[in-house]
Formats: structure tokens, C-alpha cells, sequence
């Protein structure tokens, strides 16, 4: 057999698979959501239907300050892990990092323990404050929630780009007279900006399509993800459900081709 | 040098917090699987009740779990690996197209994917009934990891090399493949599996969308034991998962320091 | 600590003193030996060395970036500044990378320093202007660093350095990164620049040419420990040891019998012209210090083993004439071939007697 054929036949099993089970259900999908009542409209009513508009905002909103407060975390964490050394220092980095296999379910189960009603902050703020504390089912449950998955993916890209630094930088703008906090502000930050757009890009992407967390999580709060989970089986909103998906999926791919375009390479977007 | 022990201490103490925050959950819930009550503590002994429930419970879980990431596992070596030889020996802008699109189910949220599926399979209700469906979703989300990591080992062993001097003693491409390539791409072969079973066996979004209650993984039986059953119980069976899955996460770091020391080596 | 006291002979910056610096690092890695140095107010001194040599350190514990050992001290004019960290010490320094910061232009980067020393938007503007008219980088400044050649960016980096006016300038090996053409072109550039600013200045390098060209004085290096210092012409013509010897230049070590002023090799004896030295000798002396002159006669014979046409000479190998071969540069004229019969002739004031025993 010709090297040609065999290369040929080693695409094949692959090609039908990922045609079969990905492809068409997507394209499939595409359709279904523009088969409703409303046609091709229903892809803008997630920008129009006043519910929509206000769960689509109040999940950029989620994404957006999850992505921010966890590139704060992770930044100082990161910078402070990769420079220094100290006994156990490799232990803290596994604890930090651990978390990256927890599926969404778990993470929620993690924030119930924290915050829920037998949860941990409940138990100490009673015994403090005389009042429980319980925020598990709210949306700072959820934000909680979200940092709990993103701190762990964000905290391993940053650590990796600062382990590229280079340090004769730092040293010439020591030289030239400036102070730790001019070395971050005019090298060391600037450096990482890649990194910051790569792994924020992920993080916001993940946070964007979470489903676990907020099923488990969530009994009111509004994200898209539960939206669409509600339209499809609960409202029987066939079409509406997978207009949302698809533009749901539309956003994430975007930020995520913005974040290989700087060199982020790849995590799965899961939680 | 005070400033200097003040800032190291600061840093210290905020990084010890952050840790804290991920791990302390972890390590109560595991604690709380294996206490007689968890509101008593420590105090009201230790016990594996609630784990022996968990099994009676839920032992069909963990089983079919364990069956649909082996699956997984196998169907993405069968199809990921000849594709990854593909792809890399024809190389050029169709190989780049075929990697996006292989590579976009890591970017579409699995509810998404799910929904897709569900629509497009609906009507053959023999296998959306059955486990094989969700083997497909699996399948799906998985095989970029195992495809790259064999293109990734491919690239470093300079597998085009290896080919032609193996042609050129004679050997036919399906030969070659057996007894030269694959051989030689055992670690790429073993990172990808390792990344492979550990996703299937926690993939939840997929999954959920996808299960009947026949056909239930563990993650989807936690998020049912975190809605209905007690504390302790819910505690136990992800204490059990902590255990399927941290001894994957060990190996895959141990591996990931081996293959740069390898590849230094080289 | 600024650079403009005293304009006495156009000499600007400090005096720098090094006293008994050493180097272990933290894995046990004996970098340098205790070393002591004076530099003189404007002076420029290079270290010179094979890698590993210590050079780098020390001048990373002159810039503040290292400290030394336990009673290492440095001193900068009268000031101990020992304990001074490198952001106050007003250090020029130029890196063997460079170190342009890739998200300022480069004339942010020149006038990065000058932020820092309180100069008004103004002035930096113009001390900017100077720098750039002075490395010759007119129109660059607006560029980005990727946007630079590798002599553009050498130049940038020099620029920076400078601006600030500082105490002293160092610079770790700044022609190394680029190809053999234009280090010699930059190297003249260099030299040029360091006459003109006239401020004290460390230069480290492993190239003998460069520290030849570029030094007032050289302090050749070796695994930790200063070997020899000395101008140019002292470290040539009469290195101290047999690795200074060979390292800044083509060597012929010759091991003889010294007896009444002549010295007993293999193919003949040489007149060395230092009597009172008795018994086994080493000497060295350079290729082209030796004469090719006609076999009847000479003292010392040899027969010439292979020709090297170098191009502006010709390198000769001859052997016979002592238990190695001697390597004579010959003009490129000189009609000679392989299998000749040679005399060898030596100016004694051009023949140096070595330390023996050691390496």
C-alpha cells in the first residue's frame, strides 16, 4: 500500500467520528435554533428579550470579575511562588493546583461546605457574631465558586511565564535607579501581559460556559448556562435553547482564539 | 531588610490563605466522609458507614464510570493515534483545519455539545438509551488531549526521520506504523491516556445532558447526592472520587517531570 | 553620588577601590577569591578571562548585584558602599543582552533612569537628544526595541547607560553578542566614546583584542584570582605567568637549560642575555619576534614542518629546534617550504623568563 493511501486511512476512523458526533449535531444544532417560531430572529433575542439581556449581562459581569480577581490572586501568588523558596514551598503548589481536576459538581459541593448552611464560615461567624453566615445559594456563592475552578488554571499559566522572565531586565532598571515597586510597574508587568491576556482569556471563557458549579449552586441565580439548561428541559424552548447555545459558544470560541493568538496553548474549558 | 521580611511575610500569609481556601472544603469533606457526625466532629468517632452506603448506593456509578473512561480511553488510541501520524506526516494547511476543528469542543461549553448531540440523536433511541452515548460525548471531548499529546512526542522523537530509514529498509507504511512509530511514541502515547481518563471520569456538563437514570457516571451522582442525600453520605462518595482521581493527578506529575528530563536528556 | 565633581584632565565619576572581595554562592560554588583592586578616577580597566574566571562576578559586585563575602569591601571614591543596593549606587551598567525594555521605545529607554533622579519632562527631553547624537542613533528614537539591528540596540543600551551620569560604567562583555564584523567596527566606536565621556569604566570580556584596544589597564583573570594587571604593553611583552602569557596572544614556550646566559634547547641554544639565572628555565617569546635567517651559522636551527598563509603573513611551524614546535610569523614575501632548513633568530630584550611549575 502507497504511503499516500495509508496516510489516508489513518484520518478515516477519525473523520467519521468526529463528522458523526460533532460536526452535524453542531451544525444540526445551528439550525434547531433558528427553526422556532421566531426563525433566524431568535438568535438576536438573547440581546432583545429583556430576561435574556439581563442573564447574558449578569454572566459577562460574573465571567468578568471572576477573570479579574483571579489574575489579582494568581499574579501575586505566582510572582511570590515561582521567585522564592522556602521549606514546603513545593507542597503549596500542589495544594494551589489540585483543584484543577475538580469537575463543576464538586467545586459547588466545596463552596456548600464553606458557605452553605452546615458550612464552615456559617459555623465561625456564629460563634463570632452570634449570626450565621450562609451565602453558598447566592450569586457570592457562585462568584466564590467560579474563583474556586479559575485560581488553580490561571495560577499555573502565570507561574510559567514568570519562570521565563528574563532577569536582566530587572537588573538594568535596578541599575537605572528603580524601586521594587517601578521594577513591577515598567518590567515585570508588562512581561507578563501575554500571559495575563492568554490565561484571563481562558478563565473568562470557562466561567462563560459553566454549567456544574451553578447546577449545583444554583436554585436562583441567573447565568446562561442554567438558562439554557431551563429553556430545554424544563420550558421545552427547543429552539431558544439552542440559539443560546450556539451563541454561547460562539463567545466562547472567540475569547479563546483571541487567547491562542498569544500563544495561551490550551485548558480545557470545564467547570 | 525588615521591608524585605515584611513583604516576604505578607506574600506568604496571602498565598497560605488562598491555598487555604481551595483546600480546607477538600480535606472537611473527606474528613466528613468518614465521621459518625459531622456536626459532632471528630468527637463522634470514626466510621465507615457512610462510605458503605455510598457503595450500595451508587457502586453502579463508579463501575460504569470506570467502564466508559476505560472506553473512552481505547477508542481515542484507536482513532487519535493514526490521525496524529496522519496529521503530522501530511502536515499544511488541511492538517491545521482538521486540528481547529478537533480542538473546538474544548472551547464550546459541553452543554452546548450536549444539547447538539441530543438533538441529532434523539430518534435512535437504542443508543441515546444506552451507555454508548455518552461514550461519544467522551469521545468527543477527549481526543484533542490524546491527539496532541501524541503529535507533541511525534515532533520530539523526529518521527520523520524514523519513517524514512524504516522505508528504506523495506518496510511497508502499515508496518512502520507498528513496529517503529508507535513503539517509539509510548510517552506522548501514555501522557494523553493519563489526561484522557482523568477527564472522562470527571466530566459532568457533558454528561449530565447526556445520562438516563440508567446510565449515570459518579459525577452525576454526586450532583444527585449533593441535592438529596445528607451531608456525610455526599462527603463519602466524593471522598471516593478524591481517591479514583488523586492518584491519576500524582502519576501525571511524575510523568510531566520525567518527559523534561527526558526530553533535556535528549 | 553624582559624576560631575572635579573635571580635573577630563576625568569624571569616582575612584573605585575593591578590597578584599570574595565570592562562595550558595551552592557552594567558589566564584571568586578574595581580590583586591584600585581603579583610578576615569581609568578604564578590563577584566579579561576565559569563562569561569570570575570576571563577571566581580563586576556584578562592583555594579551591587552580588555581594561579596564576610570583610569584602568596596569603595567608591572614600565611601564604603558595601551595603549599598545597586538602586542608589548610580551604576551605569550595560549588559552582555542588553536588557532594552521591549514595551518603552527607545527613547523611553534612554531616559528611563533620568525618572528616577527627578529631571523635568524637559530635560530628559534633552539629555535624550544628547545620548542619541552621541551614539549615533538619530531618527531611531521612536522605534521599538524589536525594530532594532544588533548594533542599533548595543547603542541604545549604551545611551541609557550613560544618562544618567554615572559614578562608573559597566559593561559585561557588550560586543560578544554581535558578529565578528561589527564587533571590530563598534569596538573602535566604544573606545572612541570612552575617551570622550572620560568616566571611570570596568569593561569584561574574554576577547585579548578587545581588552587590548579598549584598556588603560588589564587585569587578566583566572579561576577566581587575578593573575596579572597591567597596561596593555606590560601584560604583551612581559606577562607574568605562562597563561598570561598564552592567553593574550600567540606564545611559544621554550623549557631549556639556562647556562651562562644562553639557553640549551633541543636544535641549538639561544641567547637569552641574562646571566646569574643557572639550571632548568622556561621562556617564552612571541612568533613574531623570531627571524628566519640562513641554517649555516645560526645558533638555533629547526626545519620547517608546514606554512600557514594567514593572508598579511605566514605562519610557521618548525620543528627540531626545541621538543614542541615554534611557531615564527614570517612576511607573506618570504619564499620558503616544508622540508627547509632554517636558523631562528631572537632579540634577547624580546625574550621573557617565565615562573616554572605551574600551568
Amino acid at each position: 500500500m502507497r504511503l499516500k493511501t495509508f496516510v489516508w486511512l489513518c484520518l478515516l476512523p477519525l473523520t467519521l467520528v468526529v463528522l458523526a458526533f460533532f460536526v452535524l449535531p453542531m451544525v444540526r444544532l445551528m439550525l434547531v435554533g433558528g427553526s422556532g417560531p421566531q426563525g433566524l430572529a431568535a438568535y438576536a433575542t438573547i440581546l432583545t428579550e429583556p430576561r435574556y439581556r439581563a442573564t447574558l449581562i449578569n454572566t459577562v459581569v460574573l465571567a468578568a470579575a471572576t477573570t479579574i480577581v483571579s489574575l489579582v490572586v494568581a499574579t501575586i501568588a505566582g510572582l511570590f511562588l515561582q521567585r522564592t523558596r522556602f521549606p514546603g514551598r513545593s507542597v503549596l503548589v500542589a495544594m494551589l493546583t489540585f483543584p484543577l481536576a475538580f469537575p463543576g459538581v464538586v467545586v459547588g459541593f466545596m463552596i456548600i461546605l464553606l458557605a452553605g448552611r452546615q458550612g464552615l464560615i456559617g459555623d465561625l461567624t456564629l460563634r463570632v457574631f452570634g449570626d450565621k453566615l450562609v451565602f453558598a445559594y447566592t450569586i457570592q456563592g457562585l462568584f466564590l465558586g467560579y474563583l474556586y475552578f479559575s485560581i488553580p488554571r490561571v495560577i499555573l499559566t502565570i507561574m510559567a511565564a514568570v519562570e521565563k522572565l528574563d532577569p536582566s531586565l530587572e537588573e538594568a532598571a535596578r541599575a537605572l535607579g528603580a524601586g521594587p515597586w517601578a521594577v513591577h510597574r515598567d518590567v515585570i508587568l508588562p512581561a507578563l501581559g501575554p500571559a495575563f491576556v492568554a490565561s484571563g482569556a481562558i478563565a473568562f471563557a470557562t466561567a462563560m460556559g459553566a454549567f456544574g458549579t451553578a447546577f449545583t449552586l444554583a436554585t436562583n441565580i441567573d447565568v446562561l448556562p442554567m438558562l439554557i439548561y431551563t429553556e430545554f428541559t424544563l420550558s421545552a424552548n427547543i429552539a431558544i435553547a439552542a440559539a443560546l447555545s450556539v451563541g454561547l459558544g460562539l463567545v466562547a470560541w472567540a475569547v479563546l482564539a483571541l487567547a491562542r493568538s498569544f500563544g495561551g496553548g490550551s485548558v480545557a474549558a470545564a467547570g | 531588610m525588615m521591608r524585605d521580611r515584611l513583604i516576604f511575610a505578607g506574600q506568604l500569609l496571602f498565598t497560605l490563605l488562598v491555598a487555604a481556601f481551595l483546600i480546607v472544603p477538600a480535606a472537611l469533606s473527606m474528613l466528613a466522609g468518614v465521621t459518625a457526625n459531622y456536626f459532632r466532629g471528630i468527637s463522634s468517632g470514626f466510621t465507615l458507614q457512610w462510605i458503605v452506603q455510598v457503595w450500595d448506593l451508587y457502586a453502579d456509578t463508579i463501575g460504569r464510570s470506570f467502564l466508559i473512561a476505560g472506553a473512552t480511553l481505547v477508542v481515542t488510541l484507536f482513532i487519535g493515534i493514526p490521525a496524529a501520524y496522519a496529521l503530522h506526516v501530511r502536515g499544511g494547511r488541511m492538517a491545521r483545519a482538521i486540528e481547529e476543528i478537533i480542538t473546538l469542543p474544548l472551547a464550546i461549553p459541553g452543554l452546548a455539545i450536549a444539547l447538539a448531540l441530543l438533538l441529532t440523536y434523539n430518534g435512535f433511541s437504542d443508543f441515546r438509551r444506552s451507555w454508548l452515548f455518552i461514550l461519544a460525548g467522551h469521545v468527543v471531548f477527549t481526543l484533542p488531549f490524546m491527539v496532541r499529546s501524541v503529535m507533541a512526542i511525534f515532533s520530539a522523537i523526529d518521527v520523520k526521520t524514523l519513517d524514512e530509514s524504516a522505508s528504506s529498509l523495506g518496510a511497508s507504511p502499515l508496518r512502520r506504523f507498528l513496529d517503529v512509530i508507535v513503539p517509539n511514541a509510548r510517552p506522548g502515547i501514555l501522557a494523553g491516556s493519563l489526561m484522557v481518563v482523568t477527564l472522562s471520569l470527571g466530566e459532568f456538563n457533558l454528561t449530565w445532558m447526556l445520562h438516563t437514570p440508567l446510565t449515570k457516571t459518579l459525577p452525576v451522582g454526586l450532583a444527585d447526592s449533593y441535592a438529596s442525600m445528607r451531608l456525610e453520605v455526599a462527603s463519602a462518595y466524593t471522598l471516593v472520587f478524591f481517591v479514583m482521581i488523586i492518584p491519576l493527578l500524582i502519576a501525571m506529575q511524575m510523568f510531566a517531570s520525567w518527559g523534561e528530563a527526558g526530553g533535556a536528556r535528549k | 553620588m553624582s559624576g560631575k565633581d572635579g573635571h580635573q584632565n577630563g576625568h569624571h565619576g569616582v575612584a573605585v577601590r575593591i578590597a578584599g572581595c570574595g565570592k562562595t554562592f550558595g551552592d557552594g560554588t567558589r566564584a571568586l577569591e578574595p581580590v583586591s583592586l584600585d581603579i583610578a578616577r576615569g581609568e578604564t580597566v578590563v577584566l579579561l578571562g576565559p569563562s569561569g574566571c570570575g570576571k563577571t562576578t566581580l563586576l556584578r559586585m562592583v555594579a551591587g548585584l552580588e555581594t561579596p563575602d564576610a570583610d569584602g569591601r568596596i569603595f567608591f571614591n572614600d565611601a564604603d558602599v558595601t551595603a549599598v543596593p545597586i538602586e542608589q549606587r548610580n551604576v551605569g551598567m550595560v549588559f552582555q543582552s542588553y536588557a532594552l525594555f521591549p514595551n518603552m521605545n527607545v527613547a523611553e529607554n534612554i531616559a528611563y533612569g533620568l525618572k528616577f533622579r527627578g529631571a523635568s519632562a524637559p530635560e530628559r527631553k534633552a539629555r535624550v537628544a544628547e545620548l542619541v547624537t552621541l551614539t549615533g542613533i538619530e531618527g531611531l528614537e521612536h522605534r521599538r526595541i524589536d525594530q532594532l539591528s544588533g548594533g542599533q540596540r548595543q547603542r541604545v543600551a549604551l545611551a541609557r547607560a550613560v544618562a544618567v551620569r554615572p559614578s562608573v560604567l559597566l559593561l559585561d562583555e557588550p560586543l560578544t553578542a554581535l558578529d565578528a564584523a561589527l564587533r571590530e567596527r563598534l569596538r573602535g566606536e566604544l573606545n572612541r566614546l570612552l575617551r570622550t565621556l572620560g568616566v571611570t569604566a570596568i569593561y569584561v570580556t574574554h576577547d585579548q583584542a578587545e581588552a587590548m584596544a579598549l584598556g588603560d589597564r588589564i587585569v587578566v583573570m583566572r579561576k577566581g584570582a587575578i593573575a596579572q594587571v597591567g597596561a596593555p604593553r606590560d601584560i604583551y611583552f612581559a606577562p607574568a605567568s605562562r597563561f598570561v602569557a598564552e592567553f593574550v596572544g600567540a606564545a611559544n614556550i621554550l623549557e631549556g637549560v639556562s647556562v651562562a646566559g644562553a639557553l640549551t634547547l633541543r636544535g641549538g641554544t639561544l641567547a637569552i642575555g641574562k646571566t646569574g639565572v643557572e639550571g632548568p628555565a622556561v621562556a617564552m617569546v612571541r612568533p613574531e619576534s623570531i627571524v628566519i635567517v640562513a641554517a649555516d651559522g645560526a645558533s638555533l636551527t629547526g626545519e620547517v614542518a608546514s606554512i600557514s598563509f594567514v593572508g598579511d603573513r605566514q605562519r610557521l611551524s618548525i620543528s627540531g629546534a626545541a621538543e614542541r614546535p615554534i611557531m615564527v610569523d614570517v612576511p607573506n614575501t618570504l619564499m620558503v617550504k616544508a622540508g627547509d632548513q632554517v636558523g631562528l633568530s631572537v632579540d634577547p630584550s624580546a625574550i621573557r623568563l617565565l615562573p616554572k611549575g605551574e600551568a
